[in-house]
């Protein structure tokens, strides 16, 4: 049997999500028996790969290649997997949605700079209006919240789905 | 001569007293129905509608902090449409303004957080509104942190009903409804708090808090209002 594919990404976010799916420990074992990872931040993909299986996405929604890159994962993927609080609500990137982003690039960029004072657009994404959750821009399969979620919890939404079965997450899992 | 009357909750007959509200008789008789802006000791509101029931003979979903029980009625506190509904109202209490639970003093002690969790909120269906919302930071003690506010109007009712002092008011209208201290006055000036800091162990939030506490370290005393209420009836 084929392994299932599994892509992942952080878009506005920390990283603290994908710190704790690797908190699975030795699990991640387990996992990789019957899964490939074949995009994101663990793996050396250039590029989000056809026919994957499963996307776990972290972040917010945040700057035009943010958006981008969920879009492909999307269009990829046959599962998406809304990973931690940024992905499900914004969180804390959005909580400069009440701010114009022009406004908010001055104040950090240029009133809040002591050298090269300018806002930066070389090689950086534009900004989006507001950081949104992924289901403002994608269709999310299953919401996983938590700041970060606990590692048992990832490790339990991915043995369910290798499973083939449709993780219940019931009321275990709050957000923050 | 207190009235008695005879009522059904969830098919169990319960005796109560006339003028007891559906919620109370509940709650007396160990039957749970979720609520927010209900606490024990204050004036009901019907403010958050977590608690709507069905209530035999009545078309529409009732509040059962508010609706008084009467003779015969036949009380259902939990079908799929009012758990549908308490799950749409947590989702737009969270949609309203900004509760960043990850960066709240209040994390895990939250009351909304918790309700959220009870009826297995994973995220929030409607498009976040995402305002941009002051923090009241003038007062010498206590914080008002506006984005984690849902107007439940408990530190209203504790400030008027309890300490008599009337601080605390609901000013504008829907969606732009917000909490004042002393007609507009910031915290820390106005003239009649009295510092006694009951409002914000009667928030069932974030949004009042004590100064000095880092995320998630913010614990209430929720009893305190209710207690006090208790002790003043008994003597």
């Amino acid at each position: 049997m084929d392994k299932v594919k599994i892509g992942t990404c952080w878009l506005d976010g920390c990283s603290g999500c994908h710190m704790s799916l690797l908190d699975v420990d030795e699990s991640i074992v387990t996992i990789l028996r019957k899964a490939d990872i074949v995009y994101g931040p663990l793996v050396d993909a250039q590029e989000w790969p056809e026919g994957t299986d499963v996307a776990i996405i972290e972040g917010a929604v945040s700057s035009q290649d943010d958006r981008e890159l969920v879009q492909t994962a999307r269009a990829r993927s046959k599962y998406l997997i809304a990973l931690g609080d940024c992905a499900v609500t914004g969180n804390v990137p959005s909580m400069r949605n009440g701010i114009a982003v022009r406004k908010l690039l001055e104040r950090v960029y240029v009133e809040g700079a002591d050298v090269s004072a300018g806002i930066p657009t070389d090689g950086v994404p534009p900004l989006l209006r507001q950081a949104e959750p992924l289901r403002q821009t994608v269709k999310v399969d299953l919401h996983v919240p938590g700041c970060p979620p606990r590692p048992n919890a990832i490790l339990m939404v991915l043995s369910e789905l290798l499973e083939g079965r449709e993780p219940d997450l019931g009321s275990k899992l709050r957000f923050g | 001569m207190v009235e008695k009357v005879k009522v059904r909750i969830d098919g169990e007959v319960i005796a109560a007293t006339a003028g007891q509200t559906i919620l109370e008789v509940a709650r007396a008789n160990s039957k749970y129905i979720p609520a927010l802006c209900y606490m024990e000791g204050l004036s009901a509101t019907g403010a958050c509608r977590l608690c709507v029931v069905e209530v035999s003979g009545v078309a529409r979903l009732v509040p059962a902090c508010t609706t008084p029980v009467a003779e015969g009625q036949s009380v259902v506190t939990s079908t799929p449409q009012i758990e549908s509904y308490r799950k749409i109202a947590l989702e737009l209490l969270f949609a309203e303004r900004n509760h960043v639970c990850a960066v709240c003093v209040s994390s895990g002690h939250c009351e909304l957080q918790a309700l959220a969790q009870e009826h297995g909120v994973t995220h929030v269906r409607y498009p976040y509104s995402c305002p941009r919302l002051p923090v009241d930071t003038t007062h010498p003690r206590y914080v008002l942190d506006h984005n984690r506010c849902i107007l439940c109007g408990r530190c209203v009712r504790t400030c008027a009903e309890i300490e008599g002092a009337h601080v605390w008011d609901v000013a504008g209208r829907g969606i732009g409804s917000h909490l004042v201290s002393e007609l507009q006055r910031p915290w820390g000036e106005a003239t009649t708090c009295t510092s006694c800091g009951k409002c914000v162990q009667a928030c069932p939030t974030g949004a009042m808090a004590e100064k000095g506490w880092a995320v998630e370290e913010m614990t209430k005393h929720k009893t305190v209002v209710s207690r006090l209420t208790s002790m003043r009836e008994g003597s």
